[in-house]
């Protein structure tokens, strides 16, 4: 073991990587030792998952080159990389939902007897493994009915049942309590012990004292730096991620709050079971909560994108319970979605186009003619407004970058006056530069007095700028915090309140 | 048998709700349409069941029954295949064609005939296979466009090599045996169908790439980043499609004493029908073999019973069209109550 603690495993050399418009790797070098954990650090969009993509061999680099304990490979899929004993925990899982635990585990390289597969020996191995990582699952069940922390362990038993070298975890505490935090923490000590390699993204800088030898900072797709933990400060981590101080990208935002505008009792929905809160104009809302705590389906189900099960929804003085999303918009209410390939935007439509999408529904047509040099004006003037650079504009939405995909459907928003805007992860894979326009939007909209609402993963972010926040845990509303009330350690301890209880 | 398709039918009605619906959901609409298939064609024939009848129609539903476990494939990957029925036109007239020629070559050796014939059949739907499974693999063509695309070329190419005639002086043997034969006193093309049922079952249970075709339609991203060659996967899905097609169409063949360029006129829907019924998901990842051949039989069931019912054919289409557009209605049914239950 002690042989083979200094060993280098991994060698990426100028590792670049291009799509259409976009670099999403700048000639980034990165290596990796036997036995340690190095953790990759920067914000969403800074190319974390596009550098361990090559790795891990999902992806090839469009450039630069890397090694395997100094041999030169190319990796053609997932399986090569494999056979060098590199296996990946993706954050989009890997995990087939319509087929059993052990059959995900073995799949790609399930055990044989004769040209036949091995049930019998492939559910035994599988508990084999269970039992070695201390995970409590049947090896029988579907995929599809375990949450998503067993999940998650069902993936890191998959990447580690073969011979393993290097293991990478792709924010694995996302979507964890504390408990379950630290028996992944376990694993991770139980590998590198072995001798194996961890490559660890996270976000959560208060778990890198705990695990990480190393940390590799990246923003905005080059690498600024390789610093060891005991050197280094949080501030300086910080610093480095974000390329400036934290009080120059969070605006000051001024709160003049009127009367609810919106009004949420007893709301149920999937995954939502049973929350009241109000929304006040000239003031903004932020939402916190883990991943699958109903932060983001409450407000779906009140824009009618979900089933409302039970509850009130209160519109100024209008009852819109269960109205569908259409009509909620003709009454003022913006939703963002967090899914802007998927939901958002029209890919094959130009930036420009899809701005336009958000103005027609407010133009009156004349005789069936629709005014379209007013429209295309409008359009223009939206676009200056979220700062979406005029080359950009005719360009297909699917080319450009993360940020000005979001600025575009930000755009969107302002085409039509709306009174209430709900922003649902308004900054997921959005580059520095971006963000600092889309915090002066927010501020712009709440200051000239809009609900703005917004739901974020993201920790600093909401504590931020929000005037008031509201913590989900398990589909419930677990605290109100005044702005003065609002701290991480405050959320955090909201986060896990009621799953500790129930534990 | 017919006892025990009636104790089978009738429990269900008769105990509470949330039976029907844990049915239901575990095996779809398949149960409550064999029960309600049998209960009015007894009702409105009382030839429809009996021993003779329901041995008769096992033997008819040989043919759907392998069509639908290729189509099955295509299913299962999240696709289709609308091209099954040309290709059991292009089987029988390549291999009628090739019987034809090499009989005039080789008068004597009429087995070595029938099984080059044979061979030139399943090359040509093998061919066909591949390229649905290239289009959609690596082009990405919609499955819907490609199959339906290659199902015109395929159904041109056997009219155009018979010009829409019977391709006829076939050996007398071949029609004989897979279509009239008998081994053990049973026909042989219930045999052939008993046979590949198997095959394929071990195949999608107990084999890889069995696994591995489940996977690709249960996430095919994720099959990829599990080491699965998404791409091969696909292509040996529609290439076994079409060779089981292929099957059917020399077991018709043989039946037909001919080579023809129309058979299978309505056999891609059909198969698509009875794989529906039988809970296979066109959102595919989801679908078993023994319940397709259940399917493939009910409907098989259900043209019979309205035969002896007479209702005419065309009313026929009507009723199966309609039926497979119920099923696909409870098959989003099913999904959501399978979602809504965690």
């Amino acid at each position: 073991m002690s042989r083979s603690s200094h060993a280098t495993l991994i060698e990426a050399r100028s590792l670049t990587k291009r799509y259409p418009g976009v670099i999403a790797l700048n000639a980034v070098d990165f290596d990796l030792r036997a036995g340690e954990v190095h953790v990759l650090f920067g914000e969403n969009g800074a190319g974390k998952s596009t550098l361990i993509s090559m790795i891990a061999g999902a992806s090839a680099p469009s450039e630069g080159s890397l090694a395997v304990r100094g041999e030169p490979v190319t990796f053609n899929g997932v399986a090569d990389a494999r056979a060098h004993g590199i296996s990946a925990v993706f954050q989009e899982f890997s995990l087939i939902p319509t087929m059993t635990v052990a059959e995900n585990i073995f799949l790609g390289d399930e055990p044989r007897r004769g040209p036949f597969t091995d049930h019998r020996a492939m559910v035994a191995r599988a508990r084999e493994l269970f039992a070695s990582l201390e995970f409590q699952i049947d090896p029988m069940r579907l995929v599809s009915r375990l949450s998503r922390a067993e999940q998650q362990m069902v993936e890191i038993a998959k990447a580690v049942h073969s011979d393993l070298s290097v293991l990478i975890l792709d924010e694995p505490t996302a979507s964890l309590t504390d408990r379950e935090v630290d028996h992944l923490f376990q694993v991770v000590e139980r590998m590198t012990a072995r001798g194996v390699g961890v490559i660890y993204i996270s976000h959560r800088i208060q778990e890198f004292s705990r695990i990480a030898d190393r940390i590799t900072v990246l923003r905005d797709g080059a690498r600024i730096g390789t610093v060891t933990m005991d050197a280094t400060s949080e501030e300086e981590l910080i610093e480095m991620m974000v390329g400036r101080a934290i009080d120059e990208i969070y605006p000051t935002i001024a709160r003049d709050p009127g009367p609810p505008v919106l009004s949420v009792s007893g709301l149920h929905a999937s995954g939502v079971h049973g929350v009241d809160f109000d929304v006040r104009p000239g003031e903004v809302l932020g939402v916190a909560g883990l991943v699958g705590s109903g932060k983001s389906r409450c407000f779906r189900a009140l824009m009618g994108l979900e089933a409302v099960k039970a509850g009130r929804v209160r519109l100024r003085d209008a009852d819109v319970t269960g109205a569908p999303t259409r009509r909620m918009m003709e009454a003022g209410v913006y939703y963002l979605t967090p899914d802007r390939k998927n939901e958002g935007l029209q890919l094959v439509f130009t930036a420009r186009d899809n701005l336009v999408q958000g103005i027609l529904p407010g133009i009156e047509s004349r005789g069936g003619q629709l005014p379209w040099s007013r429209i295309r004006e409008t359009a223009d003037k939206v676009a200056e407004r979220v700062d979406l650079p005029e080359s950009y504009r005719g360009r297909l939405a699917a080319q450009l970058s993360g940020g000005n995909q979001q600025k575009t459907l930000f755009g969107r928003g302002l085409g039509r006056d709306y009174d209430v805007y709900i922003f649902d992860e308004p900054t997921v894979g959005v580059d520095m530069g971006a963000r600092a326009s889309i915090y002066k939007l927010i501020k712009s909209l709440a200051e000239s007095g809009k609900a703005v609402i917004v739901i974020s993963s993201d920790l600093p972010e909401v504590m931020n700028i929000a005037h008031r926040l509201l913590v989900f845990a398990r589909g419930r509303i677990t605290a109100e915090l005044p702005r003065e009330d609002i701290s991480e350690s405050t959320v955090l301890a909201h986060f896990f309140e009621e799953q500790e209880e129930l534990a | 048998m017919s006892e025990q398709a009636h104790s089978d039918a009738a429990p269900v009605r008769a105990r509470p709700v949330d039976l029907a619906k844990g049915v239901f959901i575990r095996l779809g609409v398949l149960p409550f349409f064999l029960a309600g298939a049998l209960i009015i064609f007894t009702a409105l024939s009382d030839r429809f069941l009996t021993l003779d009848n329901l041995v008769n129609v096992f033997r008819q539903s040989v043919y759907l029954i392998l069509v639908s476990m290729g189509q099955m494939l295509a299913l299962i990957t999240g696709g289709f295949d609308l091209s099954v029925g040309a290709v059991v036109a292009l089987t029988s007239v390549t291999a009628a064609l090739a019987m034809v020629a090499l009989a005039a070559a080789f008068p004597e050796a009429v087995w070595l005939v029938i099984a080059l014939g044979a061979l030139a059949g399943f090359v040509a739907a093998a061919l066909v296979g591949i390229v649905n499974g290239v289009g959609v693999a690596f082009f990405g063509v919609s499955p819907f466009i490609m199959t339906l695309g290659v199902s015109s070329v395929a159904a041109g190419i056997s009219l155009f090599l018979t010009g829409g005639v019977p391709v006829s002086g076939i050996p007398y043997e071949f029609g004989n045996i897979f279509g009239f034969g008998r081994l053990w006193g049973m026909p042989v093309p219930v045999l052939v169908a008993l046979v590949a049922i198997l095959a394929m079952w071990v195949f999608m249970t107990r084999m890889r790439t069995g696994a591995h075709i489940y996977a690709v339609g249960g996430n095919i991203k994720a099959a990829a980043l599990s080491g699965i060659d998404t791409r091969r996967t696909l292509i040996i899905a529609y290439g076994t499609c079409a060779l089981i097609a292929s099957l059917t169409g020399l077991l018709l063949t043989a039946r037909v004493e001919s080579g023809e360029a129309n058979l299978g006129g309505t056999i891609a829907l059909e198969s698509i029908a009875a794989c529906v019924i039988a809970g296979v998901s066109l959102r595919g990842g989801i679908g078993r073999v023994e319940n397709v051949v259940l399917g493939a039989f009910f409907i098989v069931l259900a043209q019979n019973g309205m035969n002896l019912s007479q209702v005419s054919s065309y009313m026929q289409m009507v009723l199966l069209g309609g039926l497979l557009i119920l099923a696909v209605v409870f098959d989003q049914v099913r999904y959501r109550m399978m979602m809504g239950r965690t």
